[in-house]
């Protein structure tokens, strides 16, 4: 188990003080002149030598990343975009980290800037995270005031931070869905390459990092790349920070180490399974865009992104759903299904018109009310859809309903013989979600 | 995808309070040169907030004048997100999660209690109090079941204590925003199992321990002020109200699409490129 001398997010839960004082008091902003002066290789190289992998979901070594940015030009400067647009349905971790500690993505963001060699950043926080954005916009106040950022800081690096307001749209954490979003247009994402490295927001060089990425940077860099490579299983290193809902005893966020055993990590900080480890049916360990585990596969799985994805699943952002044996998956994979239609910006067709018609014929396999022959024909259209769009939205919609059939194949055509045996005349159940 | 249109009843005009507009060049400095457009979120924001949490027809037109863009490029915008309400809402607008992780933890039940009380999604009760709408997860799962009530989240919910809350913010007494259930914020309800040497089993009991409440709000002009739901929304004058509900009335008898073609294209940036 992780010691708390070793966690990161030490205000993780709000207990302390999340102003400039109680975080410097844990340690943040300590020695960052320091860092800052050891210089842009350096830092890129310690963040290399770390081994973190992106937080938002893909899991793309961040120092690598931070490397693809080009050599400062005057005339397009280069940009940091923090992308903190956390709506991945499961996902409630960035949200902690921008409420109770925000001076550690502050200074994460100053420390990204160096090695970018950018002096402007931009955290695009999701719309309905009011509060957030409020305790945020204090904490840039704060930094200001204490001269800790802006354009003769004491760090010596000029470097400013503003806070964009989102407005509600999961596409949005799509990266350049996000930069056209901050250019003011609608969250449409655009074709790659170019990629942000080279044409980003306003046409410069941008980077867009998870806040997650972001925050433990400094912490990386202060301890040492060692100390978090020392953490988890080879090439998924570090400490992770987990959130875990669905039908656990105590629902909770948490910060572990990678690799930690699902059964570990939910004993422990969870309580166990409601009604016991024989009640667990299945999980989806990345968020809903990830395909289900079930529970015999996934009960004694190491939490990191090798593992999962040799399980045909993926950490994705640590999203951790768990399903007991109450939960009906077709259901729990249906509503799945209408967010993605709801969450389509409507740019590719196959998108746009699969994501309502695959959530259509998932309401009526709900319900049984389907013939076995359509299950392939399901499988046959996610198939068309996934890596037939701009961005992964139609990846991540056709994913969970690949993962339903591939696991629970059997309790479909189950449901259908039995709407066959004893058919009735009402209109399909719609959920209750109004028409659109 | 959703359709969304502007309300068939619109206001004659709409205009900044001078305090606001003075916001809006706020937010407008923030971005580089000519890229002005990047506020247009912030400043349909402001203009939702300022007119009963709705977004008229009158206020996108000022914000493509103040941005200097063409209207139908904030239009576009403003239907796109699904945050700005393009018809009126009850003064206390209530946003349930419905999604998966939220369904799994007994969100079914707050929408029972939804729609035996204030009705079928996006009509306003007769008294102006309260509307609600099913949305997509709005990430506090750790939380779930959860509602976002104006700009604050309620967490923990089960049909018992939000009844409660809804009966509390009809009869304008005080609320706790976020957990309803007693915890702070994401921690395991019965104790920490991290974090312990810093903060105690109960979270009150360590040498880091600190005292502010994590659900405060803070407002930059008047700082350490605390905001509180029933302080600053007195409960609704009937004036608003009974005008609030005639509008519902004509609305539910048909929204005949009245508004201009939203387009498909998205192209021409309305800011020039700062090539060298």
């Amino acid at each position: 188990m992780l010691d708390d001398k070793d966690r990161i997010f030490t205000n993780l839960y709000g207990f302390g003080d999340w102003g400039l004082d109680g975080a410097r008091q844990r340690g943040a902003w300590d020695g960052t002149k320091g860092l800052v002066e050891k210089g842009r290789e350096w830092i890129i190289n310690e963040m290399k030598a770390s081994g973190l992998r992106g937080r938002g979901g893909a899991g793309f070594p961040t120092g690598l990343k931070w490397s693809f940015m080009p050599k400062p030009d005057p005339l397009r400067p280069s940009y940091l975009v923090v992308n903190a647009d956390e709506s991945e349905p499961g996902t409630c971790k960035d949200r902690e980290i921008m409420r109770n500690d925000p001076h550690l993505l502050i200074e994460g963001c100053l420390l990204a800037c160096v090695a970018m060699q950018a002096h402007a950043c931009y955290i695009y926080i999701r719309g309905e995270y009011i509060l957030e954005k409020e305790r945020l916009e204090a904490a840039v106040e704060q930094c200001y005031e204490a001269n800790l950022v802006g354009k003769s800081n004491v760090h010596g690096w000029p470097f400013d931070i503003y806070i964009h307001h989102g407005a509600g749209a999961y596409i949005c954490g799509e990266e350049t869905a996000l930069l056209e979003s901050l250019e003011g247009k609608k969250g449409m994402p655009r074709l790659k390459p170019p990629f942000p490295a080279n044409m980003g927001l306003y046409g410069c060089p941008t980077t867009v990092n998870n806040v997650e990425s972001i925050a433990v940077a400094p912490t990386i860099l202060r301890r040492g790349a060692a100390w978090f490579a020392g953490f988890g299983a080879k090439n998924n290193a570090g400490t992770k920070l987990f959130c875990i809902s669905g039908h656990v005893n105590t629902r909770c966020n948490v910060e572990e180490a990678m690799s930690i055993p699902f059964r570990e990590l939910i004993e422990r900080h969870c309580g166990g399974i409601r009604g016991g480890w024989d009640n667990l049916l299945g999980v989806i360990p990345g968020g809903s865009s990830v395909p289900v585990v079930p529970a015999h596969e996934i009960i004694d799985a190491a939490m990191d992104f090798d593992t999962l994805r040799n399980l045909k699943s993926g950490l994705g952002t640590a999203a951790v759903i768990v399903m007991d044996k109450s939960t009906d998956i077709i259901a729990a994979i249906a509503r799945i299904s209408y967010f993605y239609k709801h969450e389509s910006c409507g740019q590719c067709t196959p998108c746009r018109e699969g994501t309502g018609w695959m959530w259509r014929v998932m309401s009526r396999m709900v319900e049984g009310r389907a013939q076995r022959r359509e299950i392939d024909m399901l499988l046959e259209v996610t198939t068309q859809i996934e890596g037939h769009t701009i961005c992964a939205l139609g990846d991540a919609a056709a994913w969970p309903i690949q993962g339903l059939i591939r696991h629970f194949r059997p309790e479909i055509e189950k449901r259908i013989d039995q709407y066959a045996a004893n058919p009735h005349s009402e209109p399909v159940r719609d959920f209750g979600i109004a028409a659109e | 995808m959703s359709v969304r249109r502007l309300a068939e009843i619109q206001p004659a005009s709409f205009a900044f309070t001078p305090e606001n507009a003075a916001w809006c060049d706020k937010q407008i400095a923030k971005y580089p040169e000519h890229r002005q457009a990047s506020a247009i979120l912030s400043l349909l924001w402001r203009a939702q907030k300022q007119h009963d949490y709705w977004l008229p027809k009158p206020a996108i037109e000022d914000v493509a004048r103040r941005l200097s863009m063409p209207y139908i490029r904030v239009l576009e915008v403003a239907t796109f997100y699904t945050m700005f309400n393009l018809e009126p809402v009850g003064k206390y607008f209530i946003q349930m999660c419905g999604t998966t992780p939220c369904v799994l933890a007994g969100s079914d039940d707050i929408k029972a209690v939804l729609e035996k009380r204030v009705g079928p999604q996006r009509h306003v009760t007769a008294d102006g109090l309260f509307s609600w709408l099913e949305v997509e997860c709005l990430g506090a799962c750790c939380n779930a079941p959860m509602v976002q009530i104006n700009d604050d989240y309620y967490e923990d919910l089960s049909a018992e204590n939000f009844n409660t809350l809804l009966d509390d913010l009809a009869a304008g007494r005080p609320v706790t925003i976020g957990s309803q259930t007693g915890r702070r914020t994401s921690e395991p309800a019965g104790g920490l199992t991290s974090l312990l040497s810093l903060y105690g089993v109960d979270g009150k009991s360590g040498p880091e321990c600190g005292t502010h409440d994590p659900n405060k709000h803070y407002t930059p002009t008047e700082p350490e002020a605390p905001k509180d739901v029933t302080a600053t929304q007195e409960p609704a004058p009937a004036q608003p109200a009974q005008a609030r509900s005639e509008q519902e009335a004509k609305h539910s008898v048909a929204q005949p699409e009245k508004t201009e073609e939203t387009g498909t294209a998205r192209t021409e940036p309305s800011a020039p490129k700062d090539k060298a």
